[in-house]
């Protein structure tokens, strides 16, 4: 007998990985940034379903709302004419396939151990309402206000970074 | 409640408030017209019934009857996504809106809200980031250089404005701190107004408001004395309806959401006055379509009257200009606060 | 005092989010089945204003595009950052005094130094 959050936590997850395998598969990279869009959205999903749902939303806004668009406006200023991409060196493409792998084990191998230790050291299970806004921002501002702060030093060197990269083309 | 009698409510709510922001949204469309033809000294349409009042429905038949065309050098399915997408954004965002105070039906407190969740604001924004793809899709699917043009000027746009947007909203949730569009609209009884506490905030959201519809002065992606018809030159038949009748949705939902987070929402003065709840939720209902009526009035009024932008001034009004002025509104809402706290 | 909120309050979203998926399907099928149809070569080439077209529009353009939607990710960041702040801002006050005002009044100097240094560098500049 399944309850209605396991029904939607394995539609979730089917979707998410469905979503994820088809940004790997599909031909026009078009297609694959939107099934990374619905990937963004199985994952905003997951989210709300474990109650955290600044999260969800902040997810939707940032990953499905923010970087996909760039990813798009990537995808549409490359020089997509050519009907096939060009053939990859058979030792690159071995390559990519072995070093998949191994990103595969050491995911496996981390999650394994995840599983072992039952006491997990995680707010969340302490309280179902840590995620929600005003509960997450009372901790970001008191427990976390140095690393926000300095993250916002981190904000200006990608600013700097991406004006440095961007004049180059610009004059 | 039971779940049966939650989620049947729920359900008619959501179809009738569907079936309301399509009907206004066609009415809108003769109402523009209309207006425009008033603001030009001419009658607009007046053949279709009585003043015209089938003019819409005339319009939206034609629509559905329309040969649809397909570029060859399209890519089909992107091309139908495109418009699909710009519908579909434009349908999600009214779910957070409260239209009016909670009715009393048999023995039941029906709130008329389809969902009052605690990110209400940000779940706006989400909906709205989602917009930029329908337009951003659609023009790069039709292949064709004005509309691939238009697309690319109306989503640089978009994500500009939604900054803006983001910071001016911030000042209006220091005073309200809640997120849920409910209960800033609660705290804003009787005519405890956002607007008068925040009118620069105000003023930023609307001009925002009117990038992110792409409505004038900043119908920069489909100007068409230079892109043709923008990001929609290829479209027809429905798809181009849906894309025009999209514009006027979120013209409906963007109104709807600034009458009810900076004028008071279903709030007016004198509400206390009212004893009995159901009769105060359907003038609280009236009040908010009142209100809503007023701010599309003021998108159209402004649309005929101001002259495009340049997209070089526009960029430069979203990004130098409304962003500076948004840290600047939120750093003295947070000085009044404080000291009015401390 | 903790806020609380469910998850059940998201289900009318799902119940719109059918309704929105529904209509707009059942409408793209409908003007496509009554649609009339009748292709042309030359009906179905790409707009030109008339001019016949010249190459397709798979072309790259202005990066200044590009810039602009890299910086709009980034402050989108920040912006969102502001969020749980805001919210909370009353009862900062009130638990910390100056502290919870000063905490943004740092976060949004940096912020307004990375602004200055983009607009003082030309990369908001359309010509």
């Amino acid at each position: 007998m399944y309850n209605i959050s396991e029904v939607a936590f394995y539609g979730l997850s089917t979707l998410a990985i469905f979503s994820a395998l088809m940004v790997v598969f599909s031909r026009n990279p078009v297609h694959s940034v939107l099934y990374l869009v619905v990937c963004f959205f199985a994952i905003s999903g997951h989210f709300l379903l474990l109650n955290a749902q600044f999260l969800f939303v902040v997810n939707i806004i940032v990953y499905a709302g923010a970087i996909m668009v760039l990813f798009l406006f990537t995808i549409m200023m490359l020089n997509l004419n050519r009907e096939s991409e060009p053939h990859k060196n058979i030792i690159l493409k071995l390559a990519a396939v072995v070093s998949g792998c191994l990103l595969l084990l050491v995911l496996v191998a981390a999650l394994k151990g995840a599983e072992t230790t039952t006491a997990m050291p995680i707010d969340a299970i302490k309280d179902p309402n840590i995620g929600l806004v005003k509960n997450l921002g009372k901790e970001l501002f008191t427990r976390f206000v140095l690393p926000f702060e300095i993250s916002s030093i981190l904000f200006i060197a990608a600013m700097v970074g991406t004006v440095m990269l961007g004049k180059k083309k610009l004059t | 409640m039971s779940t049966i009698f939650f989620l049947g409510y729920k359900t008619i709510l959501v179809t009738m408030v569907w079936g309301i922001s399509l009907l206004i949204a066609m009415y809108a469309t003769l109402m523009e017209r209309k207006l425009a033809g008033f603001l030009q000294d001419r009658l607009g349409p007046d053949r279709a019934g009585p003043f015209g009042i089938f003019q819409p429905l005339m319009d939206g038949g034609k629509l559905f009857f329309k040969e649809e065309i397909i570029p060859n050098d399209s890519n089909k399915f992107l091309f139908i996504l495109g418009p699909s997408l710009a519908m579909f954004t434009a349908c999600m965002t009214s779910a957070v809106i409260p239209w009016g105070p909670d009715l009393n039906l048999f023995g039941h407190t029906i709130p008329l809200q389809i969902a009052d969740i605690n990110i209400g604001v940000l779940f706006v924004f989400g909906v709205v980031s989602l917009g930029v793809y329908g337009v951003m899709i659609g023009g790069w699917a039709s292949n064709n250089k004005y509309s691939l043009l238009g697309a690319v000027r109306a989503s640089s746009q978009m994500i500009s404005y939604e900054l803006a947007m983001g910071l001016s909203l911030i000042a209006v949730l220091m005073m309200s701190q809640s997120l849920s569009v409910k209960e800033i609209v609660q705290q804003q009884h009787g005519i405890n107004w956002n607007v008068f506490y925040q009118p620069l905030g105000f003023l930023i959201f609307i001009i925002c408001a009117f990038a992110e519809t792409n409505r004038a002065p900043f119908d920069l992606p489909e100007c068409e004395a230079e892109l043709v018809g923008g990001y929609h030159t290829e479209y027809s038949s429905m798809k181009l309806g849906f894309y025009l009748f999209a514009e006027y949705i979120n013209m409906f939902v963007s109104s709807a959401f600034m009458a009810a987070v900076f004028f008071g929402g279903y709030n007016f003065p004198f509400m206390d006055k009212i004893a009995n709840g159901n009769l105060l939720a359907i003038l609280g209902v009236a009040v908010f379509f009142a209100k809503i009526f007023f701010f599309i009035f003021v998108f159209m009024w402004v649309r005929w009257t101001l002259p495009r932008f340049r997209y070089d001034q526009l960029m430069k009004l979203g990004w130098q200009i409304l962003i500076p002025l948004s840290v600047i509104n939120i750093l003295l809402t947070g000085g009044a606060i404080m000291l009015k706290n401390l | 005092m903790k806020e609380q909120s469910l998850v059940s309050d998201y289900i009318p979203i799902l119940i719109q989010l059918c309704v929105a998926i529904g209509f707009v399907v059942a409408t793209m099928l409908a003007t496509h089945l009554i649609g009339p149809k009748r292709k042309g070569a030359n009906k179905l080439e790409s707009f030109e204003c008339g001019i016949e077209s010249e190459g397709n529009a798979r072309l790259p353009f202005s990066v200044k595009y590009f810039l602009t939607a890299i910086l709009f990710v980034l402050f989108d960041v920040e912006v969102i950052f502001m969020y749980p702040w805001a919210v909370n801002y009353k009862t900062f006050l009130h638990e910390m005094g100056m502290q919870g005002f000063f905490s943004m009044v740092i976060f949004l100097s940096l912020f307004l130094v990375g602004f200055y240094y983009i607009v003082r560098k030309g990369a908001l500049k359309w010509e």
